[in-house]
């Protein structure tokens, strides 16, 4: 059962995919799986233990079950302040 | 003369930060006490000469992650009221990156909101930010945990 997702990149991660957003066909059953995939395909060289993940404009668990129409980004860490 | 603002807000800006102006919004005749913290951009860091920097931020969850930090702070006893901008985009040397202003009735709590407040933008809320180095070369600089 594959779902089709968008996701969106921001900073290190938009800069080494060359994009700022996508629209993905995974089977991925949750957004570890689909971190692993994509980081896989691209070459993102980030750790997962070191990214979050936000599904609808909230961060979340890698846990989280990935569905069509959702909106995710992947969270380098954060460098504000 | 007030502002419409709520009496904790947390807000994005691409505009120079007007600290005199942001410190005037924060008056209440219970305050004994205004605490103010300013992040600044430095021209150096770990040893590159930074020539300039670059905000980006996630803002649809920066905005809401930034408000859940405001009211956190406001739920701290005698916080009467707290405010924090963080600028976006492009910054030069000595230009003012964050700031966080809080009124309390003593200055202990004053002080202790705005330590927390800027402590938890930083860990929390997404907000990336590149170093531009005088030799050409530029990074994503990531926060100490």
């Amino acid at each position: 059962m594959s779902s089709r997702v968008t996701i969106e990149y921001f900073a290190l991660l938009r800069e080494r995919r060359g994009l700022d957003r996508e629209e993905v066909e995974t089977s991925a059953p949750d957004a570890a799986a689909l971190f692993d995939e994509i980081a896989a395909r691209h070459g993102f060289g980030s750790r997962r233990d070191t990214v979050r993940v936000a599904i609808n404009d909230e961060v979340t668990t890698w846990n989280h079950p990935v569905s069509s129409g959702d909106r995710i980004v992947f969270l380098t860490p954060f460098g504000g302040g | 003369m007030t502002d419409q603002l709520p009496s904790f807000a947390f807000r994005l800006t691409s505009d120079a930060i007007d600290t005199a102006s942001l410190t005037r919004e924060l008056h209440d005749s219970a305050a004994g006490a205004c605490v103010t913290f300013e992040g600044r951009v430095r021209d150096v860091n770990e040893g590159h000469a930074v020539r300039r920097l670059e905000y980006e931020s996630y803002e649809a969850v920066a905005l809401k992650e930034g408000k859940r930090v405001m009211d956190e702070a406001a739920s701290k006893e005698h916080v009467i009221a707290a405010q924090c901008i963080h600028r976006v985009g492009r910054l030069e040397i000595g230009e003012i990156a964050v700031w966080v202003g809080v009124i309390s009735g003593h200055r202990e709590e004053a002080f202790r909101a705005c330590r927390y407040i800027i402590d938890e933008v930083k860990a929390r809320v997404p907000i990336w930010k590149r170093e531009q180095y005088r030799d050409g070369a530029s990074e994503w600089i990531e926060n100490a945990r």
